[in-house]
């Protein structure tokens, strides 16, 4: 272990040990982070249809859901597209709206967490204070006001700023509702709060209403009302999967009791997903590209292995007369590729423990860090407003370190694999008695 | 005689190596008989096969044709099985016991490596000694080398004894922390030799082991062999020196990869 050719295996090890740590945790940290913002926006489960057009009988539903044990809350919404226009604009935006009602749908997800104004007291999240006549809305692209001094407006003094928004309600059937007499639903509503999901594309395009609001706009608020979905959470002790099982099997026989309704048909289109089924769209690119880096740091593993091997065939050659000599007073095979293994197993060993060192040190001061070098040369490592996050996440998982570790180990093990049988396969003659007969 | 009588004993051992193209017929038809505790000297020109005699008699190497038997053993199938032997201990996991403990499969006939390791001991031109270890591991090497982890630890102190004494033995009681690299040539052959004795060996194999020595030097290797001869110690050793090799109790001569000329030096 005293030749310096150890040490550059030892080193190069800890490099690749060290990168895949401080990668792999920053981004295990970032999926993670990402996951657990779309679990807080979508709640457990939800049951609801892609149809701008909603399902009928959800009330029904919701009173079954509540009577089940495993139900915590649940919160039904609208959800549909709009034209949305700040006052005094001319210009007209698309926004998707989401109706809901601020009480269940924070009891339901992690809603009343999002919102600046009213986290403590979410009932009055569509409250104006200066009227309690007008409704409000909750946008969640970025708007936090400033006085003239520069310091945050508190909610009792917002100003009233009125958007307008602009839905094509339809019938059960999917036509225009109200045709030919006044084909959109155009309401004012004033700014009573925002909400920050950490969600990029969620907070640049949703704006929240009153549930009854969003309803009567989309047409939803007939003499059998409609619903676009139903955001369920489940108690602490449920599983998630099993919880999504019974809401299925619960939904299954509630459609065949509603078989015989006029609007039964509205029912067809009607899924039950997870949270995670239910966010699919976005977290399927952040997987992807985790799975890539993980390909990515697998070729990192790989190149260990190479380097490792090249090590060990350049010890086997400088060792093959040592071989020779031990091979000569007795020793095994076995032996040999035993000290080839028990030296790869070493290097393994102290390179992953300092790359692991190193990079649990890394990842302790990479805040610090990444601080330092925006200060001094304006440079980041990971754009804010992409990935949406205060700190890189630096929360070692003991469970990764442990797959490195071993990965790294295995890797010197493979590594020293091949030159180790061919050292064990040299015959003592060959390296004791070269070119002589 | 039968060949019980014998410690040694060679029959018609042939072997020859490819180089490029062509077959090089190094040894054609090769009979040796070795008594126990006898010197005996091979002596033969530059390629005549005398050092692959030796390394095949030390069972370094394995002949193309004939056998060799130790003290009635033959030698080819202590090395029958023995690779796929190991595997199997390493497979069945007797590696690791077989490391702690010495156990797992093993050859009715006897280990290959046990016979290098406890019946013979070799003695190189050029020494071949680790130069990373001292001279006293060097020395403990074999008895260390033979034993499970356990067994080491149990004997350690005694096989350290064991070397110190074999080492003073050989005049070097004041060296055993010293690397080889920080010995002259003639203490680097004798620490080999306190190798080669370590584990107290029925045979002793000596490949020119003054070859790479001046005369005075390679003397007093020559008069500590004749000094274990003295005390019973079985010695083949291979030289192109006549007169290094009427130091020995008998003179084997090879010439084209065949023993041409037998006899006794002290007749």
């Amino acid at each position: 272990m005293k030749r310096r050719i150890t040490y550059f295996a030892v080193l190069a090890v800890a490099l690749c040990v060290f990168i895949v740590v401080v990668v792999m945790t920053v981004m295990a940290g970032l999926v993670n982070e990402f996951k657990e913002k779309n679990h807080r926006f979508a709640g457990d489960c939800v049951v609801g249809t892609e149809s701008l057009v909603g399902f009928a009988y959800y009330e029904d539903f919701v009173k079954l859901l509540e009577q089940q044990d495993f139900v915590e809350a649940v919160s039904p919404t609208i959800k549909s597209f709009a034209l949305k226009r700040r006052r005094g604009s001319d210009q007209d935006n698309i926004a998707e709206i989401m109706g809901i009602d601020p009480v269940r749908h924070s009891q339901a997800t992690g809603f009343g967490d999002t919102l600046y104004y009213h986290k403590d007291d979410v009932s009055g999240t569509f409250e104006i204070a200066s009227d309690a006549n007008l409704a409000g809305c909750v946008l969640g692209d970025f708007m936090l006001l400033q006085d003239t001094n520069s310091r945050y407006l508190s909610v009792a003094n917002l100003p009233r700023i009125p958007y307008s928004i602009s839905c094509f309600p339809l019938t059960a059937r999917g036509a225009l509702a109200q045709a030919g007499t006044d084909m959109v639903n155009t309401k004012t509503f004033y700014f009573s709060d925002q909400s920050t999901t950490g969600l990029p594309r969620v907070d640049g395009s949703i704006i929240y209403l009153p549930f009854e609001e969003a309803q009567l706009l989309c047409g939803m608020a007939g003499s059998t009302k409609r619903a676009s979905r139903l955001h369920i959470r489940f108690k602490p002790d449920v599983k998630i999967q099993d919880g999504c099982e019974k809401v299925q099997s619960l939904w299954q026989k509630f459609r065949q009791d509603k078989a015989d309704e006029i609007q039964a048909y509205s029912l067809d289109t009607v899924t039950v997903q997870s949270w995670k089924q239910y966010r699919r769209a976005s977290i399927a690119p952040m997987e992807n590209e985790q799975t890539e880096m993980s390909v990515m740091f697998g070729f990192v593993g790989i190149t260990t292995v190479f380097i490792v091997l090249v090590v060990f065939y350049m010890i086997i050659s400088h060792k093959s007369k040592d071989i020779g000599i031990l091979k000569s007073i007795g020793v095994s095979n076995i032996d040999i590729i035993e000290l080839f293994s028990g030296y790869a197993f070493m290097v393994g060993i102290l390179g992953s423990g300092f790359g692991l060192l190193a990079g649990w040190i890394f990842l302790l001061k990479i805040n610090t860090i990444e601080d330092w070098l925006f200060e001094h040369f304006g440079f980041q490592l990971w754009d804010r407003t992409i990935y949406a996050i205060g700190d890189i996440p630096n929360q070692v998982e003991f469970k990764i370190l442990a797959i490195i570790v071993v990965s790294a180990i295995v890797a010197c093990l493979i590594g020293a694999l091949i030159p180790s049988l061919q050292a064990a396969r040299k015959k003592p003659v060959e390296t004791l008695q070269v070119g002589q007969l | 005689m039968s060949k019980d009588d014998f410690i040694l004993k060679a029959e018609g051992l042939h072997k020859s190596y490819r180089m490029g193209a062509t077959e090089v017929r190094v040894l054609k038809g090769v009979n040796l008989n070795v008594k126990k505790g006898e010197f005996v000297a091979i002596i033969g020109a530059s390629g005549s096969g005398k050092s692959t005699l030796l390394h095949i008699l030390g069972a370094l190497d394995r002949p193309n044709k004939g056998s060799v038997f130790f003290e009635g053993r033959d030698l080819s199938k202590m090395f029958a099985g023995a690779q796929i032997r190991e595997l199997l201990n390493w497979i069945l996991m007797f590696g690791v016991l077989h490391k702690i403990l010495r156990t797992g499969v093993k050859n009715q006939h006897g280990d290959i490596n046990e016979f290098r390791n406890k019946m013979v001991g070799f003695v190189f031109q050029f020494y071949h000694l680790l130069d990373e270890l001292s001279v006293l591991e060097n020395v403990f090497l074999p008895a260390m080398t033979s034993k499970s982890i356990v067994g080491w630890f149990a004997c350690r102190r005694q096989a350290k004894n064991r070397a110190k004494e074999v080492l003073a033995q050989m005049g070097l009681a004041e060296r055993i922390k010293h690397k080889p690299y920080q010995l002259s040539g003639g203490e680097r052959q004798r620490v080999a030799i306190g190798r080669a004795l370590m584990n107290e060996p029925k045979l002793l194999l000596a490949d020119e082991p003054t070859g790479n020595l001046d005369s005075a030097t390679g003397n007093g290797i020559l008069e500590v062999l004749e000094a274990l001869n003295r005390a019973g110690q079985t010695i083949v050793m291979v030289t192109h020196d006549e007169r290094i090799a009427k130091r020995a109790g008998r003179t084997v001569t090879l010439v084209d990869g065949k023993i041409e000329h037998k006899n006794s030096n002290n007749l």
